[in-house]
């Protein structure tokens, strides 16, 4: 399989074909962190910029190890310190770093759909990283490759993604990507963020938790999102808590070899309770070290040129 | 249309191989001090085989690694992305007398490459190249020191290195387009 793509904008577009790639691709570079010199110069001589409309602390840091760690300049232009504030379009923007011969956006934005406008009206290679409430490709990315590792294989496992499913990026990417992979996917949380109409993703929705984790391999928990939230979705956090937040009991109930992950950040003693967050069933450390292996795969894979992979020598 | 060759049958390649690591063997006095690293894809199994035949040579154990080498090529955005390989290499090269396996030595840039990556796992004592078939057109100045067979061959030919562990046969074929 040769890949084609210049950017990567989500993962409804994708190929099952290409998540595998980038998923064995990111085998290889997640072996290159753990090397006494954990640098490769595949992006030698390229610019990465790193263009953060909305705010992010995990996914930029991880994006910017990932870029220094394939040996390419990087840039970091985020919200609060600079031109948007004074009112220049999000198009002036791209178009003046392009200027600067920027190979790379990486771009996190609050708009749906801002990648994929940047990849019309530039040159240069878009990744998303994440865009309103659309698509967060690679967290999705991320998430599927942890469950591989330990699972083996992603068709046929049951996953149950709880928590905040309307708002959220992460799980509209996941979904894509588990789908389109043959996981069965469960998604549970308050009627008001979880609605139906998710069904028609191809996904199962129940608003009763313990069903949802009952036969689940893996539990994806996502965090509330207050800041999407433009009325609350829900009585009381308590009321959450209660009815929603993962803790030992309910977890007991779930299958014994069934483990849990969060994109982060977490809020303990809400979604997760903390022993569990911090116990041997918990991934969510190892989705930290998959995320920069996963992103270095993205940007190795986009930065390839046209013409067939193989190798002029045979 | 192709025409194809076979240039090394299942007894031939097997033969190249003993008289290979016959070589390494006479040209490195002390067993103690070589290692050899295989080059996905093809070199990683001749490297293994190498090590077998070497193993019993020299009556002790031969560490062979996986060295993959996309990530160290000259040629990354002038070409999609090349198919990456899990590097493995188990063992500490600085110091060590590496032996580098390859199926075929073409323009050289894989081999340059892989030095490079080689350098980034320590620094060995000496580095010496073993391929299958050279098949010369060589664009940088390197050069094999253990070689199966030369072929010399047009730049449209292809070398195809069949290997059981890939393809279910040993055999090494020239296609040749018409």
């Amino acid at each position: 399989m040769t890949w084609t793509r210049k950017h990567l904008l989500d993962i409804e577009s994708l190929t099952p074909d290409e998540i595998v790639m980038v998923l064995d691709t990111a085998r290889a570079f997640k072996a290159v962190g753990e090397r006494a010199i954990k640098k490769v110069p595949a992006l030698r001589g390229k610019t990465v910029v790193n263009l953060f409309v909305e705010p992010s602390t995990r996914t930029r840091i991880s994006f910017e190890l990932a870029e220094q760690r394939l040996s390419a300049d990087v840039i970091n232009f985020s919200a609060e310190a600079s031109s948007f504030k004074k009112g220049e379009t999000l198009k002036d923007t791209a178009r003046n770093l392009e200027a600067l011969n920027a190979d790379f956006i990486v771009i996190r934005h609050s708009a749906s759909g801002a990648p994929h406008f940047l990849a019309r009206v530039l040159n240069a290679s878009v990744i998303n990283a994440g865009d309103g409430a659309h698509e967060h490709p690679t967290q999705a990315l991320l998430d599927v490759f942890t469950i591989r590792e330990h699972k083996g294989k992603i068709a046929g496992l049951n996953i149950t993604i709880l928590g905040d499913i309307l708002y959220s990026r992460v799980a509209r990417s996941n979904i894509w990507a588990l789908r389109k992979l043959g996981a069965t996917v469960t998604l549970c949380g308050p009627a008001t963020l979880v609605p139906k109409t998710f069904e028609q993703m191809g996904c199962r929705v129940t608003h009763d938790v313990d069903e949802a984790i009952r036969d689940a391999d893996i539990i994806n928990l996502l965090r509330i999102q207050h800041e999407r939230q433009r009325k609350t979705m829900f009585p009381s956090i308590n009321e959450y808590i209660q009815l929603f937040g993962l803790n030992k009991a309910r977890l007991a109930k779930a299958k014994s070899d069934a483990l849990v992950m969060h994109p982060g950040p977490i809020n303990r003693g809400v979604e997760i309770d903390s022993d569990i967050a911090d116990s041997g069933r918990s991934l969510i450390l190892e989705q930290v070290t998959n995320g920069l292996a996963v992103r270095m795969a993205v940007l190795f894979l986009v930065n390839g040129g046209k013409g067939p992979s193989e190798v002029a020598g045979n | 249309m192709t025409e194809t060759t076979v240039i090394l049958d299942a007894a031939a390649m097997q033969r190249a191989l003993t008289r290979i690591a016959h070589e390494i063997a006479e040209r490195n006095e002390n067993g103690a001090e070589v290692v050899l690293t295989g080059i996905p894809v093809g070199g990683d199994h001749l490297a293994k085989r190498l090590g077998k035949i070497l193993s019993e040579l020299w009556r002790q154990p031969v560490p062979v690694g996986i060295l993959d080498v996309s990530m160290h090529r000259d040629d990354l955005d002038q070409r999609a992305a090349p198919t990456v390989h899990p590097t493995v290499i188990p063992f500490d090269v600085t110091g060590k007398t590496v032996v580098l396996v390859d199926d075929v030595l073409f323009s050289g840039r894989t081999t340059r490459a892989a030095m490079d990556a080689l350098n980034d796992f320590g620094r060995p004592k000496k580095i010496q190249l073993a391929v299958v078939i050279d098949r010369g057109h060589r664009e940088l100045p390197i050069k094999a020191d253990f070689v199966g067979k030369n072929v010399p061959t047009a730049e449209g030919e292809k070398i195809r290195v069949r290997l059981v562990e890939n393809d279910g046969v040993d055999e090494v074929v020239l296609e040749r387009p018409r």
